[in-house]
């Protein structure tokens, strides 16, 4: 039965084009990268351009809100402590994920927002996905939009890196097969109408047409494991932040987009 | 939360047909999804829109369950004098929300 499933989704995959090869893990040479926007249509583009059609901005203004708003029993706001974020939030999103020294392991833009709450607030951390934790963190992002994405160099850090590029390069699921196996090797291909891209991560949180609402890296990262059959990782496991990690560093040089469109 | 956002020519001249863009979050839950344990989502969703210029309605729009969240409109208009544009969103469960913007007409 089980065979017989691997087979049919394995046909599926040789039909979309991509034939399972051996690995031979061809990293995109840094002059061919592109970000999902240039993989986009031309309506989709013009929405994400227009401050006033991109529905992400939705979230930049909601963000702002909380940003001022006091929480937690210490009775500050984010504000009370960071000021404007124009000017103390800029370049943050683009050396994200960073390490943690008081927890030894790297934390994304969504845990480092959460530890402030639990930390420098002492108010509840924010539920993944939810919307008032995908505002802030596309608010911060939105102060590092144009700039280039400078990994944090931190020698600590560079382990976690590794792995995440492990984690990349390796087959799992059912359908035995490695992210590198789409997004380097076949991102020129489609996917039951869909653009495999190049997997960089320069525009998160994102507004995805296809989810209706701004979404995080991490439930994108899930949705693609979920799309080889494989274990997934829960919101905010090392796993995920380590993949985030090394997708950045793969992604080095690229202006942050945030927040993007995507279909 | 609900937040929006509008686009208004800040300049035109007299007799020009401009393009006004409004965006508003609203989840535009249908009334007909399930959860996980079968109960029904209520409905909740924008029921309607209206653009008025100096107190006069110039654009209405009706809004049905198979809209897509966070609802975008653009529609056109003619300028014929500076003044003031005020946008109205109603819907559901006391759903209510303004905004405007002004336009100076040369
Ligand atoms: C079977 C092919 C396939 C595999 C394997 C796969 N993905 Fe994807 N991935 C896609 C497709 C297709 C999309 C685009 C979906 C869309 O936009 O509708 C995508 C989108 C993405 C994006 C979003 C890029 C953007 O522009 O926002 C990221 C990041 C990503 N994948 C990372 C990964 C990671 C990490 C893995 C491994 C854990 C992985 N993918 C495995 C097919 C795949
Ligand atoms: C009581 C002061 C305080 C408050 C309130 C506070 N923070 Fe922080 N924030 C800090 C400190 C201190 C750091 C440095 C890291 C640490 O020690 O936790 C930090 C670090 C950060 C960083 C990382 C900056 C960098 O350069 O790496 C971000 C992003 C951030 N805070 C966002 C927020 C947000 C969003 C809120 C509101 C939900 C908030 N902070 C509330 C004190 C605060």
């Amino acid at each position: 039965m089980k065979a017989t499933a691997t087979i049919v989704l394995t046909s599926l995959l040789i039909v979309a084009g991509i034939v399972p090869r051996p690995l031979i893990a061809t990293e995109i040479p840094a002059s061919e990268r592109r970000s999902g926007y240039t993989f986009m249509g031309a309506e989709t583009r013009a929405m994400q351009d227009d401050d006033t059609t991109n529905p992400g901005m939705l979230g930049v203004l909601d963000g702002e809100a909380l940003w001022n708003r006091k929480a937690g029993s210490a009775g500050k706001s984010c504000a009370g402590c960071h000021q404007d974020a124009k000017v103390t939030m800029k370049g943050v999103a683009a050396r994200y994920p960073a390490y943690d020294k008081e927890l030894s392991r790297p934390v994304n833009l969504e845990q480092r927002i959460n530890l402030c709450r639990t930390r420098h607030q002492q108010a509840e951390p924010l539920a993944y996905e939810k919307h008032e934790l995908l505002a802030l963190t596309t608010y911060v992002a939105e102060q590092s939009r144009g700039m280039p994405i400078t990994p944090d160099p931190t020698p600590e850090l560079q382990p976690f890196v590794a792995k995440g590029r492990d984690l990349f390069m390796h087959r799992q699921g059912q359908l035995n097969i490695a992210c590198t196996n789409c997004h380097d090797d076949n991102w020129d291909k489609h996917l039951a109408g869909a653009a495999i891209t190049q997997a960089m991560p320069t525009g998160y949180p994102i507004y995805r047409l296809d989810w209706q609402s701004l979404g995080s890296l991490e439930r994108r990262l899930r949705n693609c494991i979920t799309g080889q059959r494989a274990q997934n990782y829960d919101y905010g496991a090392v796993e995920l932040v380590e993949l985030e990690l090394y997708l950045m560093a793969r992604a080095r040089g690229m202006p942050i987009e945030t927040p993007a469109v995507r279909p | 939360m609900t937040a929006a956002l509008i686009n208004v020519p800040k300049k035109a001249k007299a007799g020009d047909i401009i393009e006004i863009k409004a965006l508003t979050s609203h989840v535009m839950e249908t009334g007909y999804r399930h959860t996980a344990t079968g109960e029904v989502i209520p409905r909740d969703i924008i029921t309607s829109f209206t653009c008025r210029f100096e107190g006069d309605e110039v654009f209405r729009a009706d809004f049905f369950p198979a809209t897509a969240a966070n609802p975008f409109i653009s529609f056109f208009t003619n300028a014929s004098k500076s003044g003031k544009f005020d946008f109205e969103w109603i819907g559901d469960n006391g759903f209510s929300q303004t905004a405007s913007a002004s336009i100076t007409v040369e």
